[in-house]
C-alpha cells in the first residue's frame, strides 16, 4: 500500500452546492473516490492510497491534468485504489467532480 | 491436337482415382484419408475451408492423417489457420507453403512455425484479397469444404454459415479442380440448394455438424465504463455529425458498447433513423436491442453466429434469408459490401504508431487480418456519393473543387489507451515492423494503414486525422488522445492545445459528454441474459455464455 498526496491551486472554485459524493468501487482494477467540499478558496487536495506501488509519476500527471481540465477548487479527493489503469482513474475523478456539481449543469 | 484440356483430363483422372472409395459421390468417413491421398497430388494448391467461424474439421483431421510420403509439399490457400490441424499439416511435412488471411486462436503457434522455418509464407491477406487470388494465381486444385447437408446428387445446403463456400467452390470447380465436401447428414430433399451438385465431386457424411466458433458474441457483462465512454464519444462525435447510416463494426467490446448504447444514449441524442440503419455485419447478439427498438433496416452477413439462427429466422425483414427461412451469409459479397457500400468502419486494434498505422501483430503473435484491412480502407474505385463520404472528403481536402473531390470512407480506430494486461495501444514502433525484419518480409503486416485512418477514439477524446495537414500535426493529434501511455505523455502540450482549439482533437467535455453517463446502467443490455430477454427468448446463447 502506497500513500500519495498532491496539493494544487485550481483556476476556479468548483460549482454546485453538494457537500460530498462517492463514486466507483474498491475492486481490482477499479477505485473509489470520496470528494468533499471542505477546502478554502481554490485549494484542491488529492489523497491516494493505492495497492499498486511505483506509479507516482503517472498519478502526478493524471492529477495535474484533472485539476487543469476541471478546476476543482475547494475540493478534497480521497482515493482508495485497487490498481486501476490511468484511464479509469481519470474517468472516476471526472465523475467525482461532476457528481458534486449536482444536476442542472 | 487437343492439348488445351490438360486440366480437364487431370481432373477426370483425380476423380477416377477417388471413385475407388465412393459409391456415386458418397464416401464413407473412414475412407476420408484414403480419398484425399488418391485425389490430391504433391505440390497441389489445396483450400481447406475454414475462416474465423465455420471449419471443415473432419477433412482437416483426415488430411493430417495422410502419409507424408504420399502427400507432401502442399500449398495451403485458405482463409483461416484456426484449428490445430491447420498447423499440424506443416509440422507433419504434408504442407509446405501457406497463403492465408486469419489465424486468431493459432496466432502464437503460427508465429513459432514461421520463425522456425516450418512454413514458407506466401502472404497474409484480407479475405477479399485472398478470394480474388483464387481466380487469378492461387486457384485451388482441390477444395475441402463443409456443408450442413447434401442430397444424393451432391447438391449442398450450407445453411446460415454459407460464408466462403460459394467462392471457394466457384474458383475450384470451374477451373478443373476437385471439390470434396463434408456434410452433417445426407437427406432426400434439401431445405435449399446453396451449391449445385454438378460442382461437387465427393461427399463425406460426417454424421455431425461442422465446428463453428462463436466469435462475434460479446458478453455485455464484461463491458467497462471506460469502454462506454469511448462509445459515447464515437456516437456523439462521429456518428451524429457525419450522419453515418451505412457501416460495419469490428468485434471488440468498444463497438459492442456502441451497439448497446443505440437504444439509450443514441435515442437521447435523437439519432434514431439518422444513423446505423444499414449494416455489413455478422449477427452480433449485442445488436438485438437496437434491432428490437427499430433502429436497423437491414443487415447483410459475412457468416452467422452460434445461437442466433431462430432470432434471424423470425426477423427476415432485417436479415437476408433463403427460401427455407434461414440466414444466407456470403463472406465475399459482404466484404465487397463493406468496401464499397459502407461509409464507415469502426473497430479496435492492438497497436497504433505515430503515423496512425495499426496492427494486431504483437511480439510472438500473428493474428492475421481477416476482413479488417478491407473494411478499414478507402475504396479508390468508389463513385457514388453519400453525405458522410462527401463530408469526410471535404475535411481532408478543402481546397479541391467539390465536383472533382474524392469522398473519404470513415475509418475509425477505437479503444482504451491501455489494453489487456496494461499494454499500451500507442507505440513508437509497431511490433509488426520487427516481425517483418526478423522474417525478412517485404511488407510489415499492417492491418490499417495510417493514410486510411480518419479518426482515433480513446477515452481521452477523438483525434480527427482528416483535419491534420502534415505529419507533425498527425503525430501530435495521435499523442493528444494517447492518454498516459509513454506516447501520450511525450506530447507537446501547447501543440495539442492548438489542435484542440481547431477541433482536430475533441475531449469529452468539448462534446458536452457527462462523465456520469459513463455508467453500465446506460447499456441497453447488461448481460447475455438481458439479450435473451430482448430477443423474446429467440436468441439461444452457447453454453459458455450462460451463467444462469
Amino acid at each position: 500500500m502506497e500513500h500519495l498526496n498532491y496539493k494544487h491551486t485550481a483556476r476556479a472554485r468548483a460549482t454546485g452546492e453538494k457537500k460530498q459524493a462517492l463514486v466507483g468501487v474498491v475492486a481490482s482494477g477499479n477505485l473509489e473516490v470520496l470528494v468533499e467540499r471542505v477546502l478554502p478558496g481554490n485549494e484542491c487536495e488529492i489523497d491516494i492510497r493505492t495497492a499498486a506501488e511505483g506509479f507516482g509519476e503517472v498519478w502526478k500527471e493524471v492529477v495535474a491534468d484533472f485539476v487543469g481540465r476541471r478546476s476543482p477548487g475547494g475540493l478534497k479527493f480521497s482515493i482508495n485504489d485497487g490498481g486501476a489503469r490511468p484511464d479509469t482513474v481519470a474517468l472516476r475523478l471526472a465523475q467525482a467532480a461532476r457528481a458534486l456539481e449536482g444536476d442542472g449543469t | 491436337m487437343s492439348d488445351w484440356d490438360k486440366g480437364r483430363r487431370a481432373r477426370a483422372a483425380r476423380i477416377a482415382a477417388g471413385a475407388r472409395f465412393a459409391q456415386g459421390k458418397r464416401v464413407d468417413a473412414r475412407d476420408a484419408t484414403a480419398l484425399l491421398e488418391a485425389v490430391i497430388q504433391p505440390g497441389d494448391r489445396v483450400c481447406l475451408e475454414g475462416d474465423n467461424q465455420k471449419q471443415a474439421d473432419l477433412l482437416a483431421a483426415a488430411l493430417i492423417a495422410a502419409d507424408p510420403a504420399v502427400l507432401h509439399d502442399l500449398h495451403m490457400v485458405q482463409s483461416g489457420v484456426v484449428l490445430p490441424e491447420h498447423l499440424d499439416v506443416f509440422e507433419r511435412g504434408i504442407a509446405r507453403r501457406l497463403d492465408y488471411a486469419y489465424s486468431g486462436p493459432q496466432s502464437q503457434r503460427i508465429a513459432k512455425l514461421l520463425f522456425g522455418g516450418r512454413i514458407e509464407l506466401g502472404a497474409v491477406h484480407t479475405y477479399l484479397e485472398l478470394f480474388a487470388r483464387y481466380f487469378i494465381d492461387l486457384t485451388p486444385q482441390v477444395a475441402l469444404i463443409a456443408a450442413v447437408s447434401a442430397d444424393r446428387n451432391g447438391n449442398l445446403y450450407t445453411g446460415p454459415n454459407t460464408e466462403d463456400t460459394p467462392t471457394v467452390v466457384e474458383a475450384t470447380a470451374f477451373k478443373d479442380g476437385v471439390v470434396i465436401a463434408q456434410v452433417g447428414e445426407i437427406v432426400d430433399e434439401l431445405p435449399r440448394v446453396d451449391i449445385p451438385g454438378d460442382q461437387v465431386h465427393f461427399v463425406i457424411d460426417a454424421g455431425r455438424p461442422f465446428f463453428v466458433e462463436p466469435l462475434f458474441t460479446r458478453d455485455p457483462g464484461a463491458i467497462t465504463e471506460t469502454q462506454i465512454l469511448t462509445a459515447m464519444l464515437a456516437l456523439k462525435g462521429i456518428y451524429a455529425p457525419y450522419g453515418v447510416r451505412r457501416l460495419n463494426h469490428g468485434i471488440g467490446f468498444n463497438t459492442a458498447a456502441i451497439e448497446l448504447l443505440l437504444p439509450t444514449y443514441g435515442e437521447r441524442l435523437g439519432l434514431k433513423g439518422k444513423v446505423a440503419s444499414h449494416w455489413a455485419l455478422n449477427p452480433h447478439p449485442t445488436l438485438i436491442p437496437a434491432i428490437e427498438s427499430g433502429w436497423v433496416e437491414q443487415i447483410h452477413c459475412f457468416g452467422s453466429e452460434v445461437g442466433m439462427d431462430a432470432y434471424i429466422r423470425a426477423r427476415s425483414d432485417i436479415y437476408f434469408t433463403g427460401a427455407d427461412g434461414s440466414l444466407r451469409s456470403n463472406r465475399a459479397f459482404c466484404q465487397t459490401a463493406g468496401l464499397y457500400a459502407c461509409d464507415m468502419f469502426i473497430g479496435s486494434t492492438l497497436q497504433i504508431d505515430l503515423a496512425g498505422h495499426s496492427s494486431t501483430v504483437t511480439t510472438g503473435r500473428i493474428a492475421g487480418f481477416g476482413g479488417a484491412p478491407n473494411m478499414g480502407s478507402d475504396a479508390r474505385g468508389r463513385r457514388h456519393p453519400s453525405e458522410p463520404w462527401i463530408k469526410a472528403g471535404a475535411e481532408a481536402d478543402p481546397g479541391e473543387k467539390a465536383a472533382l473531390r474524392r469522398g473519404r470512407k470513415l475509418v475509425v480506430q477505437i479503444g482504451e489507451t491501455f489494453g489487456e494486461k496494461n499494454t499500451p495501444m500507442f507505440v513508437e514502433k509497431l511490433d509488426a515492423l520487427e516481425l517483418a525484419e526478423k522474417l525478412k518480409l517485404d511488407l510489415a503486416p499492417i492491418m490499417v494503414y495510417g493514410d486510411d485512418v480518419t479518426h482515433i477514439v480513446t477515452e481521452e477524446g477523438i483525434a480527427n486525422l482528416l483535419l491534420c495537414r502534415d505529419a507533425d500535426e498527425r503525430e501530435q493529434a495521435i499523442r493528444g488522445v494517447a492518454g498516459y501511455t509513454d506516447v501520450g505523455r511525450a506530447r507537446d502540450k501547447a501543440f495539442v492545445q492548438r489542435l484542440r482549439e481547431r477541433g482536430v482533437i475533441r475531449r469529452p467535455e468539448d462534446l458536452g459528454i457527462d462523465p456520469l453517463d459513463a455508467d453500465r446502467r446506460l447499456l441497453a443490455a447488461r448481460s447475455v441474459k438481458d439479450l435473451v430477454h430482448w430477443s423474446g427468448g429467440l436468441y439461444a446463447p452457447p453454453s459458455k455464455f450462460r451463467n444462469w
